[in-house]
């Protein structure tokens, strides 16, 4: 696999280049944060970002999606036929990505693509979509990600890697798919020794900086109905104002809510993200929501992440450590704090 | 403000202890700087975990609502005056309440306080007095609370609880001669095009995760707008038009009642100012009806009720 040095400079330039045949989704500061847009001419990529404040999952899972679109007026011939709405699925590479964004794609894709289903439009967007990382200099306080299996420099879904090396990137292919996009990149040189050895140098220090932790190993041992009429919920759930903040920030919340909309007589079927602390989130067309209370809904969604997902998959939990829902719920509802308690309950 | 925390302890732990309130809602430290946390507390040998600091923004009148038993809350000026309107407004009981008043200075905007500091990653945020010391990896930097308040208690004028059962400390001085309005009338200058063009901006990152509303004290519908579904009248999709009239609507189910706590605006995951839409509505109530909300208990709310004899042209 290629492994090639790049100044800054030139990996703007190249990466510029590369937009004009695929769309290229870079950091950029937007206002107090920072957000992946697409770039071209007099695009600012932020090399220097801590985190996105919203993460790239909606590059490949939009917010609101058309799925299907319908025609009612009964004189069409091709009236009431749902019909596949055009999508975009050009190739495209994200950019910058840190690597739990990237873990966190493998933990999406164990919903979306697995042995009995296999959700068309996911799988054709993220099979489009080339995830180059960006590894951490310096993680954030809240970063937990080395106790859910990866780390600041984990390559886990990544198919190039880069070193942020001061004024030069080293970018390393880890896959076909990765070595296609280093070889068609414009500029940069073959790597030497000695960048490479730096690379792995700034590996092992920022490891060190990665300070949260969160505590997982119990949680497979309990007992899922224990936990669940556990006697702590109605606490970890008082302060919630159940607004979507954790589940729209968080890169693996995959739930949606498929919703008609016509507008005369031409509707569209839209799937959109939806969120387990919302009071339409399984609301039955009875009128019966088996989660109507608050503590329902915010055990559901801890139970979801740490008990029932980790039972499903075995394959530790659906949380990549991220650190946005810490970072910036309301009401600072902490879940290393929550699974501290179901883990050791 | 720090020195109210142990008087707040001391305070829950004897309510609590002589049966005066069966919990008691206030704060905890939160896990990340300027983050505080919604507690209540049912025994009083967990009065301690209670705390008091200028990152105590969101308002706590928010859990009272038809909330059985006797409650004992911390108030400052505006949550007070959210708790006067929730008494008003049949969500809550005077009776059931034991109201800590609390009388504030301001609380800090986490956002500001970031912005002073180049955005870098804060480990820690210390109040002194009138000063807060912010700490990250390898850099400290001082302060000063007044360069980094929350805009809406830079233009406070009711800092002092208005209803209580014990106060924490003598009355802050008011603040007078505040423009509280400067940026409502620039928005009312604009052509409607501009207008609607503002309005659009400001929106345009909004992710409809409904946090604004859901940490307003004034949204318990038991069923919101924009939640029903049979009809349903409000799209579930991020379209900008459905987003639009969330957020107008959102403002004008709070006309009247607004008390400017600043909750909706400090929670936005995104940072939009969505007090921009809320404060016209106060400006209005204020200018044609001289109303604030939430002051008095034996007043009706401007917005239910009518005398025959108004002296406003637009009532006959």
């Amino acid at each position: 696999m290629t492994t090639k040095l790049f100044s800054k400079d030139d990996w703007g330039k190249g990466l510029l280049a590369l937009a004009k045949s695929i769309k290229v989704f870079v950091p950029v500061k937007d206002g107090d944060f920072t957000a992946f847009q697409q770039l071209s001419e007099g695009t600012v990529p932020d090399w220097a970002y801590q985190n996105t404040r919203m993460s790239p999952k909606s590059i490949v899972y939009p917010q609101s999606e058309r799925m299907f679109e319908y025609r009612l007026e009964e004189a069409d011939p091709e009236a009431n036929i749902v019909k596949e709405a055009v999508k975009d699925y050009s190739p495209q590479a994200l950019v910058g990505i840190r690597p739990c964004d990237a873990h966190a794609f493998q933990i999406v894709k164990r919903n979306f693509d697995n042995a009995e289903f296999r959700d068309p439009w996911w799988v054709r967007r993220y099979e489009t979509t080339t995830l180059v990382g960006l590894g951490c200099n310096e993680p954030c306080a809240t970063c937990f990600c080395a106790s859910v299996g990866e780390g600041p420099f984990g390559k886990n879904g990544l198919d190039v890697i880069l070193h942020d090396l001061g004024s030069r990137f080293l970018a390393e292919a880890l896959t076909p798919k990765g070595e296609d996009f280093l070889v068609g990149l414009k500029g940069g040189q073959p790597a030497g020794e000695k960048d490479i050895a730096e690379a792995q140098e700034l590996e092992g220090w920022t490891g060190e900086k990665i300070s949260a932790a969160i505590s997982t190993d119990q949680l497979k041992n309990k007992v899922v109905t224990q936990l669940f009429n556990a006697p702590f919920w109605d606490d970890v759930a008082f302060s919630c104002i159940n607004c979507g903040t954790c589940t729209y920030l968080c890169p693996t919340c995959w739930c949606f809510d498929i919703q008609d909309e016509v507008f005369g007589k031409q509707g569209d079927r839209i799937r959109n993200w939806d969120s387990c602390m919302m009071p339409l989130f399984t609301l039955h067309g009875s009128g019966h929501n088996p989660r109507d209370k608050k503590t329902q809904r915010v055990r559901q969604r801890f139970m979801h992440k740490l008990k029932y997902y980790v039972d499903k998959y075995g394959n530790g939990i659906q949380c990549s450590g991220c650190g946005r829902c810490v970072r910036f719920c309301p009401v600072n509802i902490d879940i290393r704090q929550v699974a501290e308690l179901m883990n050791n309950y | 403000m720090l020195e109210y925390t142990k008087k707040i302890q001391e305070t829950a732990g004897r309510l609590l202890s002589e049966g005066k309130a069966e919990v008691f809602i206030g704060y905890a430290k939160g896990t990340v700087p300027m983050m505080n946390h919604p507690v209540v507390i049912r025994d009083p040998a967990k009065a301690g975990t209670l705390h008091w600091d200028s990152h105590c923004g969101l308002n706590l009148c928010n859990y009272l609502t038809k909330m059985k038993g006797k409650i004992g809350i911390v108030a400052n000026g505006c949550n007070s005056r959210n708790i006067v309107t929730h008494i008003m407004e049949n969500q809550i009981a005077r009776d059931q309440l034991y109201i800590v008043g609390i009388p504030c200075k301001g609380m800090v905007d986490h956002r500001a306080v970031k912005r002073a500091t180049g955005n870098r990653e804060l480990e820690e945020v210390i109040e002194e007095g009138d000063t807060l010391v912010v700490r990250g990896r390898g850099f400290q930097e001082i302060i000063k609370k007044a360069d980094v308040l929350q805009r809406n208690c830079a233009v406070c004028t009711h800092r002092n609880p208005v209803i209580y059962d014990e106060m924490l400390g003598p009355p802050v001085e008011e603040q007078t001669g505040i423009d509280q309005f400067k940026d409502v009338r620039t928005i009312e200058e604009m052509t409607p095009e501009k207008k609607w063009g503002f309005f659009t901006r400001t929106i345009s990152r909004c992710i409809r995760c409904y946090a604004c509303r859901n940490a307003c004290p004034l949204c318990y519908c038991p069923t919101c707008f924009v939640d029903e579904s049979r009809p349903q009248w409000v799209g579930r999709s991020n379209d900008p038009t459905d987003t639009m009239t969330f957020h107008i609507l959102r403002a004008y189910h709070c006309a009247g009642r607004c008390t400017d706590c600043g909750a909706c605006e400090r929670v936005c995951p995104v940072g939009i100012p969505v007090r921009q839409f809320t404060k016209k509505l106060n400006k209005d109530a204020l200018e044609f009806f001289s109303w604030e909300a939430g002051l008095a208990t034996d007043q009706r709310p401007a917005l239910d009720t009518y005398k025959p004899n108004d002296y406003n042209e637009f009532i006959r």
